[in-house]
């Protein structure tokens, strides 16, 4: 008997949710707003599914009620993606160690 | 076009991709490169996205507008908002985060084709769970995070907003989602689906509500989760490794945040979800209010204290980021500094309004990193400074969690400034904090109140060393 492939996929989740658990863990106390901030980021990964979505209509209407969606759900995802990557860059940027020579 | 295989090998690379930017913020030299990991993780994913649909032609140049104009809001956002306002912001972008999740799973039911998932009315049974499943998490995120982004913005009153019947109405709506979902994958109307999103906002809406302001660290953290539990929903209806990983560490990361943000006030999770703390407590703050002597000072005082002390701790707060005194405060150390006066910085758990607030604020400010500590490291070296300067905190100082069974916070970690031997609490009046209660700390013998804006008094600290 064949395995669903959806089987794989819930073993993907379960491992990555243990992956998460141990990592997150490792993170400095300090660090928690730079988490926060680059977790909201790459959660809108699900960029992927509004790109499918906003490309699923035909040359006759580019704008269907469901490719619409999409579009919107591009620019949402989109403010997060440079919003959160960026945000995070500034705030890492101003973690300095003590200078030695002072 | 690339095959799916193909595809699937390089959303596993981006997913590897961002737990290695998570991995990166273990520290905070690594932390500037897991961050790039993440943005190329990031890249990965969307060019593999347009390559495997390798449909060039109708739609993509209004995709690239779509993506150009939330791309240039998003920085634009990143490059003005001030620190201080990172937990609204933090809070935004979670809405955004549920709501690109509700819209794609609209998309996915509207147009089941695209996804190869069937056709409308007629979609595998297995997608339209974990789509509806998506779009409900999706949509509470939403509407929580609103709710919580207008507390923290201060459009909305940080007060909870109890009512009669209130939990057995969420019950009675979250019970209704699940039998909405059953009917849905069994019948498959657009009309169940629409009312399904209707009242998973609604119920984001009345979950938040009732939790004050003080506990927004809880309730950001765990809007993180769900942000992420919805992303992993749809990333099994869209069969997309790259989501599915990606849902799983979010969602686990904001549960641990969440964890340590309860344990930082001693409180369980349901506690916190069931609302209502801050407001219960008024009557027992009013019934011992019988006038005790408190000893206020000066800021001339202040600097001699300060300047006669060997080491000096400093126990930041939220009302340090109200004020906008972190610059300042650095400058009063750097003074301290030069007398060869030992500083270091004492964070609690729960101080700011959300996890690490303040450690970005000091960072801002250019305090080193490692002369920031944690509670567990520091709370030892309280006994052995001579002056604790307490700024823009309270309750997390309040030493009632530690000897008074009856209080409320009884059992919270609390950093214990009152071993030190003097006490500087900047604060505006007498007022209790957040949790309502009075703080003990006011009263003791070694403690000198300064009353005034913490930003001003430190300036004036800092013109009398």
């Amino acid at each position: 008997m064949e395995i669903d492939p959806f089987i794989f996929r819930l073993s993907i989740f379960i491992l990555s949710i243990f992956i998460g658990y141990y990592v997150v863990w490792s993170v400095t106390p300090s660090l928690h707003t730079p988490l926060m901030s680059v977790t909201n980021a790459i959660s809108s990964v699900i960029i992927v599914g509004a790109i499918i979505a906003g490309l699923a209509g035909n040359s006759d209407s580019i704008f269907n009620t469901s490719s619409i969606f999409g579009f919107l759900a591009i620019s949402l995802a989109a403010i997060n993606i440079f919003g959160g990557f960026l945000v995070t860059q500034r705030m890492l940027a101003m973690y300095k160690k003590k200078k030695k020579d002072k | 076009m690339l095959s799916a295989n193909l595809s699937a090998i390089f959303y596993l690379i981006s997913g590897v991709l961002f737990i290695l930017a998570l991995r990166g913020l273990s520290s905070p030299e690594t932390s500037r490169k897991g961050n790039f990991f993440g943005i190329l993780g990031m890249i990965i994913a969307i060019t593999v996205t347009f390559l495997s649909i390798g449909n060039f032609s109708t739609g993509l140049v209004v995709v690239l507008i779509f993506l150009l104009i939330g791309g240039l809001i998003g920085a634009f956002i990143a490059y003005k908002i001030p620190m201080t306002a990172m937990p609204e912001l933090v809070a935004g972008f979670h809405s955004l985060v549920g709501l690109a999740a509700v819209f794609v799973a609209i998309a996915a039911f509207l147009n089941p084709g695209a996804f190869n998932l069937g056709s409308p009315g007629n979609i595998k049974l297995g997608s339209l769970i974990e789509m509806s499943i998506g779009a409900a998490v999706g949509a509470i995120t939403f509407s929580g995070s609103i709710i919580a982004f207008l507390k923290l913005q201060g459009i909305m009153s940080g007060s909870p907003i109890t009512f009669k019947g209130q939990h057995p109405l969420n019950a009675l709506i979250l019970i209704s989602i699940i039998i909405l979902t059953y009917l849905l994958c069994s019948t498959q109307s657009s009309y169940l689906f629409w009312t399904l999103l209707a009242v998973s906002f609604l119920i984001g809406f009345l979950l938040i509500i009732p939790i004050g302001g003080a506990d927004m660290p809880v309730v950001i953290s765990m809007l993180n989760s769900y942000s992420g539990w919805a992303a992993a929903g749809i990333g099994f209806t869209l069969e997309n490794t790259a989501l599915i990983i990606t849902g799983a560490l979010v969602g686990s990361s904001g549960a641990i945040l969440s964890y340590i943000m309860c344990k930082g006030m001693n409180r369980s999770f349901f506690n916190v979800i069931l609302g209502g703390f801050g407001a219960t407590d008024q009557s027992s703050s009013s019934q011992n209010k019988e006038q005790r002597p408190v000893k206020s000072g000066n800021s001339d005082d202040a600097a001699f204290l300060m300047k006669n002390a060997s080491s000096v701790i400093i126990v930041p707060g939220y009302g340090m980021a109200v004020a906008q005194a972190q610059h300042a405060l650095r400058e009063m150390v750097d003074t301290l500094k030069k007398n060869d006066i030992k500083v270091s910085y004492a964070i609690h758990p729960v101080a700011g309004r959300m996890p690490g607030h303040m450690n970005v604020l000091l960072a801002e400010a250019n305090v080193p990193y490692d002369e920031v500590f944690e509670l567990e490291e520091i709370n030892n070296d309280f006994a052995n400074a001579d002056v604790a300067f307490v700024i823009g905190a309270n309750d997390v100082t309040n030493p009632v969690a530690k000897t008074d069974p009856q209080s409320p916070i009884y059992g919270m970690p609390v950093l214990d400034v009152e071993k030190c031997k003097s006490v500087l609490f900047v604060k505006r009046s007498l007022s209790p904090g957040y949790a309502g209660i009075d703080n003990d700390l006011f009263y003791k013998e070694n403690t000198l109140m300064l009353f005034a804006d913490a930003k001003k008094m430190t300036e004036d600290i800092t013109k009398n060393l």
